[in-house]
């Protein structure tokens, strides 16, 4: 038999090719912060100067939609957090009427395009005249970051020996101590990982978000609006180096927390 | 010396016979253990009563509004069913955005198997330890990182003066770049006003969802069938078409799944790199915000939903739902 251990050329150049095309373009947004040249995207960049970091940090109308962008990430991730880990406690090992129903309830808000949830919640505030808040944009990011802790918590409850569990109910814990003292610190990394990708997600939401803020500024909003009518380009790419680093360590943390098992973290978004 | 025992010491309680109640978490938890299904209720309200109301009753408002119309006069909200709107949805002009967008989603599902399988291929066959790590690295973050962050790269990339402009000239190839963008209906002014351009950002920023099913569905090929393919005296181009490839098929639609839905669904990718004929997602967002009729922008919002509808039905006949 012909040892076929070895990929063809043409794989691997078209392979490494591909994961080139996903990477590079990243790296534009690094150069062009310290471009001198505010006006247009000429390539190479005339000049390089980190004057914008300064002026990106000193430009007002950048800090109140950082904060909200963070308060609302902090807040959906711990509803997210509360209704996942519920969620996946009751359907990971269950078996019961209507459980594949309630499954795809729980991944819906993901699988559909963010501009059918957005415009479905729109449409909802509209007939209960429900004015525009925090609350409104937290209730679309709450929903859609339900399904990322759940596919974390519910890939470790799985990989849970139930033994464990029926060991501490014999030595005479009940439900709460069991799973204060058993279940938690074994749930505890996948969950930090499905909130860490919950975080990631929701800072960086822009599709939802539009439809939900009414004139309230998140950071992606923020950046929306400069890309459509830009004034010092440079401080736009300083802002997305914010948003990349803010979203990029999290994954990281999520890939290290989880790696190794079947449940790698991150697998689908 | 009389041996009696105190009885408050020695006497058994016979209601704590076994262990001693402890308080109101035991005695949940006895009903829970001979209840299990109080307890599978207990877990689940809180999170189905936040989708059932949440997401499901916006759902259900969104299908009310499709059902309702706009007073042409007073631009004012009608409260009562009709299909009047559904109806406006087939004029010529609406029309045009429907069919662009499908086509739209169909190149960029057709360009990301293309890019995306040498990708799935080498990761799944070749790729072991920390090559494997690295791929999977290499698809799973520009998956995550940010979407925003992604489209204004490719705007830095496509502009007039970019990169793109810059490295056809260095290397005198600025005349195949003028004979492209000179192509009628996908060329354009300039790459970021063009059809061109738009499906370039499409297809990297969802690349990454067809890459990972894709991957998933050729990992499951077993080495024995390439190599029993092989022993029958195929070439490897035999065995690509006609064992691999076939294999592939239900990630490689359970990766169309994700690119077409997320493809007709946006409205950033082309207003910000695009000629200005809109998408369906373009005309939701702007007939709900600056021409205010929501009823019609439901409408359109209940286009990519049956469109999905009929994909998905098609899709699960062929298994696809197995590579998921």
């Amino acid at each position: 038999m012909r040892s076929d251990n070895r990929p063809p050329l043409i794989l691997t150049v078209s392979a490494i090719g591909g994961l080139l095309f996903l990477h590079v373009p990243i790296l534009l947004i690094f150069l062009y912060a310290f471009t001198t040249d505010e006006r247009t995207y000429q390539f190479p960049p005339p000049g390089l100067t980190t004057q914008w970091f300064a002026v990106a940090w000193n430009r007002a109308d950048i800090w109140p939609p950082l904060y909200l962008s963070l308060k609302v990430a902090a807040l959906s991730t711990v509803m997210a957090l509360i209704l996942g880990t519920l969620c996946a406690a009751a359907m990971a090992r269950t078996r019961f009427f209507g459980r594949d129903q309630i499954s795809l309830l729980i991944i819906l808000p993901i699988a559909l395009p963010g501009i059918i949830t957005g415009m479905s919640l729109r449409s909802a505030f509209s007939i209960m005249d429900i004015p525009f808040s925090t609350w409104t944009i937290l209730m679309g990011h709450a929903t859609f970051c339900i399904v990322i802790v759940f596919n974390n918590a519910v890939a470790r409850f799985r990989r849970l020996s139930g033994s464990i569990v029926e060991a501490s109910m014999d030595l005479g814990a009940n439900g709460f101590q069991t799973f204060r003292h058993v279940i938690l610190p074994n749930l505890g990394s996948a969950l930090l990982a499905g909130g860490m990708l919950a975080f990631a997600l929701s800072f960086d939401e822009v599709i939802v978000t539009t439809f939900t803020a009414g004139q309230q500024s998140t950071l992606p909003i923020w950046m929306l609006n400069e890309l459509v009518r830009p004034r010092q380009r440079p401080v736009t790419n300083v802002v997305a180096i914010v948003v990349f680093v803010t979203t990029f360590v999290p994954i990281l943390i999520a890939y290290y927390l989880t790696r190794g098992g079947s449940e790698t973290a991150g697998g689908g978004k | 010396m009389v041996l009696t025992a105190d009885p408050s010491r020695t006497a058994p309680d016979p209601k704590g016979a076994i262990l001693p109640t402890r308080g109101l978490g035991d005695r949940l938890s006895a009903v829970f253990w001979r209840h299990p299904n109080v307890l599978l209720v207990t877990l689940l309200a809180l999170p189905l009563l936040w989708l059932v109301v949440v997401y499901l009753g916006s759902l259900t408002a969104l299908l009310l509004q499709s059902f309702y119309s706009i007073d042409e006069f007073s631009g004012q909200i009608r409260r009562e069913f009709t299909l009047s709107t559904y109806a406006e949805l087939l004029r010529p002009a609406n029309m045009d955005i429907i069919i662009r967008t499908v086509a739209m989603s169909a190149a960029v599902t057709l360009g990301a198997v293309v890019i995306g399988f040498p990708i799935a291929y080498f990761a799944a066959r070749y790729a072991k330890g920390h090559w494997k790590a690295l791929f999977y690295l290499g698809v799973m973050l520009p998956l995550w990182s940010s979407y925003l962050v992604k489209v204004y790269a490719w705007k830095l990339i496509l502009a007039r003066e970019g990169i793109i402009t810059w490295a056809t000239d260095g290397i005198g190839a600025s005349a195949v770049l003028n004979g492209i963008l000179a192509l009628p209906v996908i060329g354009g002014t300039s790459l970021s006003t063009s059809y061109i351009g738009t499906w370039l950002v499409f297809l990297y920023v969802w690349l990454p969802y067809m890459i990972l099913p894709m991957q998933a569905a050729l990992e499951r090929v077993p080495q024995s069938m390439l190599e029993a393919s092989s022993d029958l005296g195929a070439s490897r181009w035999q065995t690509m078409r006609t064992v691999i490839f076939p294999l592939a098929m239900p990630g490689i639609i359970a990766g169309s799944i994700f690119t077409f839905s997320l493809t007709m669904g946006d409205y950033i990718i082309p207003q910000i790199v695009g000629s200005s004929r809109r998408f369906i997602g373009q005309a939701v967002y702007q007939l709900q915000g600056t021409a205010g009729n929501i009823p019609l922008a439901a409408a359109f919002a209940v286009v990519p939903i049956v469109i999905m509808l009929i994909y998905l039905t098609i899709a699960r006949r062929k298994g696809a739902f197995d590579a998921l």
